[in-house]
């Protein structure tokens, strides 16, 4: 039933025209809300909290691609992952912004000595450095460029997902139920890329097996 | 009776039309278009009502209250407006989203109400609802308002001298402490039937001073702000005000204050005591755990270009509470 309806290029087209619309306009629409302090009565928090959970939205909707296109077999799904990547650091970067604008208002000492002292602080900025570099060599030429490590790169994201729900988990003060349960779907996503992950052990695993039975054989 | 009940012939406020609104009603009228419009675009705040099944028409309705202001505790600092300090809340009961207590408490039943005072005192007391506005002269206080969360308000109290209250007891010499306790209601408080919208706490709610805080000057009973009787989430008909203390200390809705001659284990502490400990002084010089607390955003009116960080003072500004704590180490004691 699923084979007989087929993702098109077309369709793929209008699905990032949709994202680009919801993304954008909810960003710029809370940010004009919050700048008119129409956003509750701690604007700065309700911004914070808006750009961080967006972030985190958008870099877990990103990790379902994959899985999701090779369970529906829609192969052209996958050219989605780029532009909610990049979403996802967007969100990020409005997120670390307006903390430093809005909340520590460019008191530069202060971020630095919050991103070194606090912990939930310091994996947030750490994720937020990886996502940088894995926005900053999205493009299709770098992508051709840099050949297999681009692969191995961009694998790197999800050492950032998993410093993301750290940073969330350790934010909050006893609400612990809402990061808890964004751990486990991100954990959930990672299950699902278990052979990706257990692949390389393995064929490590193999590989010394092998040797060892060589030299036996050898021996 | 304190409680300032309104002739049926008076004009109430909202009756008066303001002159220069009356002038431009032409133009008022214009750009109600537009309000209206803005209105339903800003409607995320109404869907937050909605999504907790809390009734967005029906707004609790508070009583103007009559009291005395004192020139000792008016304040330079610019107030909080109202809007603010009734809409942004830490009540875990009602939910723990700031604006969860708004959304969910509008129907919070607190006529009649019942706070006791017993323990380690010669006579127990019990204050039924009328009782809390007329055995104590009213008094409005400005205190600076300092949660742990590092963000701070001013706000205008209503209310009477903690130490009136607990002297009208007659404490024993052997009472120590102080216990304050939060109604446990959980079919009127969400957040205590469920853990999720509760934010993980235990409940009752449980503060506690010693007792030498407790008869400080400065420690308040609440009944009211900004001229009229509390809402529910900012802890009606009755909390405690304790302003050189992190603002978690200053329980909402009390029902019971006991005198004891054991420290208790308040709600905080229980739940992460390398966080937030019994004394919760306000104090830069020692951080929270996992943020600064040597400066803070004071919420006043304004979106996100108003420049409100400033410096936290020792004690939240109140000097006075000093000489309790002179020879305790305060990084030990926090």
């Amino acid at each position: 039933m699923i084979k007989s309806v087929r993702i098109t290029a077309a369709h793929t087209f209008w699905i990032k025209v949709t994202l680009h619309l919801v993304a954008l306009s909810l960003l710029l629409f809370t940010y004009y809300q919050a700048f008119s302090d129409q956003l509750g009565a701690d604007p700065v928090k309700a911004i914070l909290h808006f750009s961080g959970i967006g972030a985190f939205n958008l870099l877990l909707l990103s990790l379902l691609i994959s899985p999701l296109a090779k369970y529906l077999r829609q192969g052209q799904l996958v050219t989605l992952r780029r532009p909610i990547g990049l979403y996802a650091f967007v969100y990020a970067i409005c997120h670390f912004s307006s903390y430093l604008l809005f909340e520590l208002q460019l008191e530069w000492s202060l971020l630095l000595s919050e991103i070194l002292k606090r912990p939930y602080i310091s994996v947030g900025f750490i994720a937020l450095l990886i996502l940088s570099i894995l926005a900053a060599t999205s493009t299709k030429p770098i992508q051709r460029r840099m050949g297999r490590t681009w692969q191995k790169t961009h694998n790197w994201v999800y050492v950032a997902s998993l410093l993301v729900a750290l940073h969330y988990i350790w934010s909050v003060k006893s609400e612990l139920i809402q990061p808890i349960i964004y751990a486990l779907v991100l954990l959930a996503l990672l299950v699902a890329r278990r052979t990706k992950f257990l692949k390389p052990i393995q064929s490590r695993f193999n590989k010394r097996t092998k040797t060892q039975q060589s030299k036996k054989k050898l021996a | 009776m304190l409680i300032r009940t309104p002739k049926p012939s008076e004009i109430k406020e909202n009756q008066v039309t303001d002159e220069s609104v009356y002038q431009n009603r032409r133009q008022l009228l214009k750009s109600m278009g537009f309000l209206g419009a803005s209105a339903l675009m800003v409607s995320p705040h109404a869907k937050a009502v909605n999504w907790f099944g809390g009734d967005e028409n029906k707004t609790f309705e508070t009583t103007p209250l009559e009291f005395s202001q004192p020139q000792v505790y008016h304040s330079e600092d610019l107030l909080t407006p109202e809007q603010k300090i009734i809409s942004h809340n830490n009540f875990y009961e009602f939910g723990s989203g700031k604006s969860d207590p708004l959304a969910q408490s509008q129907s919070f039943k607190v006529d009649p109400w019942s706070l006791k005072i017993d323990g380690l005192v010669e006579k127990s007391l019990t204050l039924d609802y009328d009782d809390l506005y007329k055995s104590f002269e009213l008094q409005e206080r400005i205190y600076r308002l300092r949660c742990v969360e590092a963000w701070s308000m001013v706000v205008p109290w209503i209310g009477f001298s903690l130490a009136a209250l607990i002297k009208k007891a007659k404490p024993l010499s052997s009472a120590k402490y102080v216990v304050f306790e939060t109604l446990y209601d959980p079919d009127q408080m969400p957040g205590q039937k469920n853990r999720f919208t509760g934010g993980g706490i235990d409940y009752p709610y449980v503060e506690g001073l010693r007792i030498d805080e407790a008869m400080h000057p400065l420690a308040l009973m609440s009944v009211g702000l900004y001229g009229k009787t509390l809402p529910p989430q900012n802890g009606a008909p009755i909390r405690l005000v304790v302003p050189w203390k992190y603002g978690f200390k200053s329980i909402k809705s009390v029902v019971r204050i006991r005198l004891t001659d054991k420290k208790p284990q308040t709600t905080w502490e229980k739940l992460a005591a390398s966080e937030y400990g019994f004394y919760a002084n306000v104090n830069p010089q020692v951080d929270h755990p996992r943020w600064t607390q040597a400066s803070e955003r004071r919420i006043t009116s304004g979106g996100l270009f108003t420049r409100n960080r400033i410096e936290t003072q020792m004690f939240n500004g109140y000097p006075e509470a000093a000489s309790m704590y002179a020879d305790m180490d305060l990084r030990k004691f926090y």
